[in-house]
């Protein structure tokens, strides 16, 4: 075997040798599920929506029932006070104090902007594990804000999918992502999320913070901010009633 | 004809008064023909320029496509109907598929509507030749229209991203350039929307053989065809008749206060003239003349202002109305923002009807006003008449 043979070979097998040492794509979704989902949550945060004229700020409060159930009810600003949403599978209902109606958002008003941020109520709808819509490969080793991570590239399983691709950047310790970037079907990046903050809480890891930015658009995006988060609470059972919008 | 000469006589005879009162006519007269040529000069543009641009001579419509409700564009596709596939092979029938996206110039986002249309297709005046893509770029040709261009701040070969989502429901981005961009006077084919050939953008969103409307040439007949609706002519221009309808109301207002001070002004005359002219209505049924013969002659006398009205309107209302019709009248930029097909010169219409319309109309009315004050005189006593009694 001459020395070009070697480097050949090498070249060719090293990749696969090298990416013996990576975890599974999927084993990695399993713990970053296991971290971040859980079977009931109720969970206290803001919403800062930054447009091009102004910045908005909302709190809300949401009851969420494994990915089949949430609850959420906007606390501030008095504009917003008062506005609710009851997701139950794949309906969705908005109550509007200043209108007293309830209204269900339906097939395509789904993908609007929830109160003008970056996510639609789709985005918001989607709490499906990552582990049951996506492929996932483990492809390298970076560092984020002084964290060693993962990165992961995840391919739809499935046709009915809003991003066909994402990339995580995944805490090799923590297992929460720090950093996504989700991909159209041609490849062009649509948005970047960055999440930060995190906290140990109920003896797992929760990242606080999160950056939603459409990135084919200026501005700073959208910034959800946790500030207070439990895991398996128990929730009364008619909290997630349609009697529970007015 | 001696009454026309003495009616005539008579007129001449009131002076200053008779003439304020045609000139004032006359105004009225040239106004309102006018402005009625500008409607249906407009009317007449808009109707050729919808036709030749979007619609043809009708549409076939997917029984779901609805223009106003863009959430349900998605679920208003379907295959051209096997119906139609000979007519859309030799290009009687043009397919146009419907998707709703957003485009993203300088950093901001703008929602459209993506259309797409056989590239070098003849039925509609739209430059899909531009979509042939002659370079061999890898982005997608567009075209668009003028006022687009303006709202979106794009020119030719310009590249920007496109997002939309395909038929499951995925998120997809490519980018764009814009081949050509086009001047038409018909808004809706122009507003918010981004034309691509046909081809890429069944592709592109996962609906092969999929159109949402079928524009029909006039040289095929009309075909039923299940799960598609047809719309003529008549029925697709009906908004845009409507609209310039609302407006026809909106400036009669202005012609209306017009003819309301010339037609005060001819009643006032006649009622003054019958006042003051007691002594000749006397002597007029003195001599022979019954009371509603009397009567017609002040009628008469009254409508003559009408006839002298159109004389006058005439003298310098014809020059005018042949200079613009010929030179057309300029519109100011902007107006195209309206969301009405108008183009950048409006050349008036004076079709006959509009003209002789007018004038009996005119007549008619001055008839009217001046008969009103005229019946009095059936009342009158002959003898107080000629002695000048008050009455």
């Amino acid at each position: 075997m001459n020395k070009k043979t070697i480097v050949i070979f090498l070249s060719f097998f090293s990749p696969l040798l090298y990416a013996q040492n990576y975890p599974s794509g999927n084993s990695l979704l399993d713990k970053i599920d296991a971290n971040m989902s859980s079977e009931t949550t109720i969970m206290t945060a803001s919403m800062q929506v930054n447009s091009a004229r102004a910045t908005r700020t909302m709190t809300l409060k949401t009851w969420m029932e494994s990915d089949k159930k949430a609850f959420t009810e906007y606390l501030s600003p008095a504009r917003e006070k008062g506005t609710k949403m009851l997701k139950l599978d794949n309906q969705l209902w908005l109550y509007s104090p200043s209108i007293d109606r309830t209204i269900q958002i339906s097939g395509h008003m789904l993908r609007q902007s929830v109160m003008g941020s970056d996510l639609s109520y789709e985005d918001m709808m989607n709490d499906t594990p990552m582990q049951e819509q996506y492929n996932a490969v483990v492809t390298g080793e970076e560092t984020i804000n002084g964290r060693k991570c993962w990165v992961v590239e995840m391919t739809a399983r499935i046709s009915d999918i809003n991003y066909y691709s994402r990339k995580l950047w995944v805490d090799q310790e923590r297992f929460v992502p720090l950093r996504m970037q989700l991909f159209a079907k041609s490849g062009k990046q649509l948005k970047e999320i960055a999440l930060s903050d995190i906290r140990q809480i109920q003896g797992r890891w929760y990242p606080m913070k999160t950056v939603y930015k459409d990135v084919l658009k200026d501005g700073k995006g959208t910034e959800f901010t946790v500030s207070e988060i439990s895991f398996n609470p128990s929730i009364p059972g008619n909290v997630f009633n349609k009697s529970n919008l007015k | 004809m001696k009454i026309l000469k003495l009616v005539f006589r008579n007129l001449i005879g009131n002076g200053l008064k008779t003439w304020l009162n045609v000139f004032v006519l006359s105004i009225a007269f040239v106004l309102i023909i006018f402005m009625q040529a500008i409607l249906q000069g407009w009317d007449r543009q808009a109707m050729s320029d919808t036709v030749k641009w979007e619609i043809a001579d009708g549409q076939y419509w997917n029984a779901n496509y609805d223009p106003f409700d863009p959430f349900t564009l998605d679920s208003a596709v379907s295959i051209i109907p096997k119906e139609l596939v000979n007519q859309y092979e030799t290009g009687q029938v043009e397919p146009v598929l419907i998707v709703a996206g957003t485009i993203y110039p300088s950093g901001r986002s703008m929602p459209v509507l993506m259309k797409g249309i056989r590239a070098g297709q003849q039925l509609l005046e739209l430059p899909t030749s531009l979509l042939m893509n002659p370079t061999d770029s890898a982005d997608i040709p567009a075209i668009i229209g003028s006022n687009m261009a303006h709202q979106s701040g794009l020119t030719e070969n310009d590249i920007v991203t496109l997002r939309w989502r395909d038929a499951n429901g995925t998120f997809e981005a490519r980018d764009i350039r814009i081949a050509g961009v086009f001047r038409t006077f018909v808004p809706t084919v122009d507003a918010g929307q981004i034309w691509l050939p046909l081809d890429i953008l069944q592709k592109i969103t996962l609906n092969s053989g999929k159109a949402s409307l079928l524009v029909k040439s006039k040289e095929v007949s009309v075909v039923p065809v299940d799960g598609w609706n047809f719309k003529d002519v008549d029925e697709l221009t009906r908004p845009l008749r409507e609209t310039l309808r609302s407006k026809t109301v909106g400036q009669s207002v202005f012609y209306v206060i017009f003819l309301l001070l010339a037609l005060l002004a001819v009643f006032d005359t006649q009622t003054l003239s019958i006042f003051y002219r007691q002594r000749e209505i006397g002597t007029f049924v003195a001599l022979g003349m019954t009371k509603k013969e009397v009567m017609g002659l002040f009628t008469l006398e009254g409508t003559m202002n009408a006839i002298l009205a159109i004389a006058l309107g005439a003298v310098y209302g014809v020059p005018m109305f042949l200079y613009f019709a010929v030179n057309g009248i300029p519109m100011p930029s902007g107006t195209s923002d309206f969301g009405v097909a108008i183009a950048d010169k409006i050349y008036p219409a004076f079709p006959p009807k509009l003209i002789i319309g007018t004038i009996l109309f005119i007549i008619l009315i001055t008839a009217w006003v001046s008969y009103l004050p005229a019946r009095k005189i059936v009342k009158m006593n002959p003898t107080d008449a000629i002695k000048g009694k008050i009455q």
